[in-house]
């Protein structure tokens, strides 16, 4: 099937209701239609995960940072430059060979922007809100992590405004490592707990 | 409220789906959606606890066959309605026919980047002292408020532990219903996966939640 004009959005009434409402607040005067591109812009080309990895890798060769990161996470971000809006008030928790930790909001949504960006669809998704609190191992499990049975798990409910970001542990054989290359292995499901790092290839 | 949004131990809703190379956005619409609720937001008319509580109060049904953007979008013609700058004549019309309340400030482009690099943080100075020390054992109210609460159902009259005392922070359940600030101690509440599910809970399983301190008591 072919198409000889683009009315992509008279096949999608929810984009007409947006477009319509964002076109009545343009309208009123209540919004300035160029500040939704700047919002769009900042979360995706600027703020996302690579911020999170970045934190994570100097943590991972900066022992003092860690201590930092550990006694006041919301410094220790912003010192690299990473504030703001959903990261007003961040802890950072550590993975260690005996606990796993893994983040959840089940009320709303609550993730850390400043470091991670938008949330992905399945984390504001009601199977994952509903099941990391009671089923982590299986949660994990459709992310294709399997944890050994003497893992201790721990599942933080970021019921309130204080936002969560999980430092897993550093690979195995990356001693000699830059902070740049250590960030690489940072993926964003690590720093939310449904992943580890990268092994190194 | 106990409502479609306390999801914490629901069951039925299927695996998660992670999806591999996730886009930011997954249509146009969501960008708009995005940025339209920010700005809305922007206006200062109502607060981010006012915002989450008016995605609960969405029909279950609605709630669960909607996108996270599209409840966003739902709730947020309700908060433009319940203040006064757009009215059902002009959603129905899809232009603005009606007037506007007029908004405490408009965000204009040029001052996006200092605004989200701002945030709105919601901790606040408390004179009275914290009620509970780290270490303590405390027992979550069993209540069920009609309004906007932040304790989930799953962890109501639980017994745990404090493991950090944080901050004052704004009440979220008087500041949705516009009852003011009221900031509260929050603490971090872990709770053993067996208190919290019983039998057949994952032994290896400790679940925390972040705490107002009227939703504690000692244990």
């Amino acid at each position: 099937m072919s198409h000889d004009h683009n009315h992509d959005n008279e096949l999608d009434p929810f984009a007409a209701r947006v477009r319509a409402l964002e076109t009545i607040l343009t309208q009123k005067g209540l919004i300035d239609p160029a500040a939704i591109d700047v919002i769009v812009d900042t979360y995706e080309t600027k703020i996302g995960p690579r911020n999170g990895a970045k934190v994570v890798a100097k943590a991972w060769v900066e022992p003092d940072f860690a201590v930092l990161l550990i006694r006041d996470a919301t410094a220790a971000i912003g010192s690299l430059g990473y504030t703001g809006r959903q990261g007003e008030h961040m802890q950072a928790v550590f993975n260690t060979a005996d606990t796993h930790n893994l983040v959840v909001c089940t009320l709303c949504s609550c993730y850390p922007w400043s470091v991670l960006g938008l949330p992905p669809v399945w984390y504001k998704a009601p199977p994952y809100r509903s099941r990391a609190v009671i089923d982590p191992r299986g949660v994990l499990g459709e992310f294709g992590l399997t944890l050994p049975a003497t893992t201790k798990i721990r599942v933080w409910d970021s019921t309130a405004e204080l936002r969560y970001l999980v430092v897993p542990m550093r690979p195995k054989g990356t001693d000699s490592w830059s902070e740049e290359r250590l960030a690489d292995l940072v993926t964003r499901d690590a720093m939310i707990g449904t992943g580890l790092a990268r092994e190194p290839a | 409220m106990n409502g479609p949004q306390d999801l914490g131990g629901q069951m039925g809703f299927g695996p998660v789906a992670p999806e591999k190379d996730e886009p930011c956005f997954h249509a146009a619409w969501e960008r708009r959606a995005l940025g339209v609720t920010l700005c809305a937001g922007a206006m200062g008319a109502w607060t981010i606890d006012e915002s989450r509580h008016a995605r609960e109060l969405l029909h279950p049904a609605d709630y669960y066959g909607s996108s996270y953007y599209e409840i966003w979008i739902k709730a947020l013609e309700t908060l433009l309605k319940r203040h006064g700058f757009v009215s059902d004549r002009d959603l129905a019309a899809g232009k603005a026919v009606d007037p506007a309340a007029t908004p405490k400030r408009v965000l204009k482009a040029e001052n996006v980047p200092a605004v989200l690099a701002k945030g709105g943080p919601c901790d606040r100075p408390i004179a009275a002292p914290a009620r509970f020390k780290a270490g303590e054992m405390v027992r979550t109210k069993n209540f069920h408020p009609t309004g906007h609460t932040r304790l989930p159902r799953y962890a109501r009259g639980k017994q745990g532990t404090i493991e950090a005392v944080r901050a004052g922070f704004v009440f979220p359940d008087t500041n949705a219903h516009g009852q003011g600030e009221n900031p509260q101690w929050v603490y971090t509440v872990v709770f053993d996966g067996a208190e919290i599910w019983g039998e057949g809970a994952d032994p290896t399983l400790t679940v925390s939640i972040d705490a107002w301190e009227s939703y504690l008591e000692p244990a």
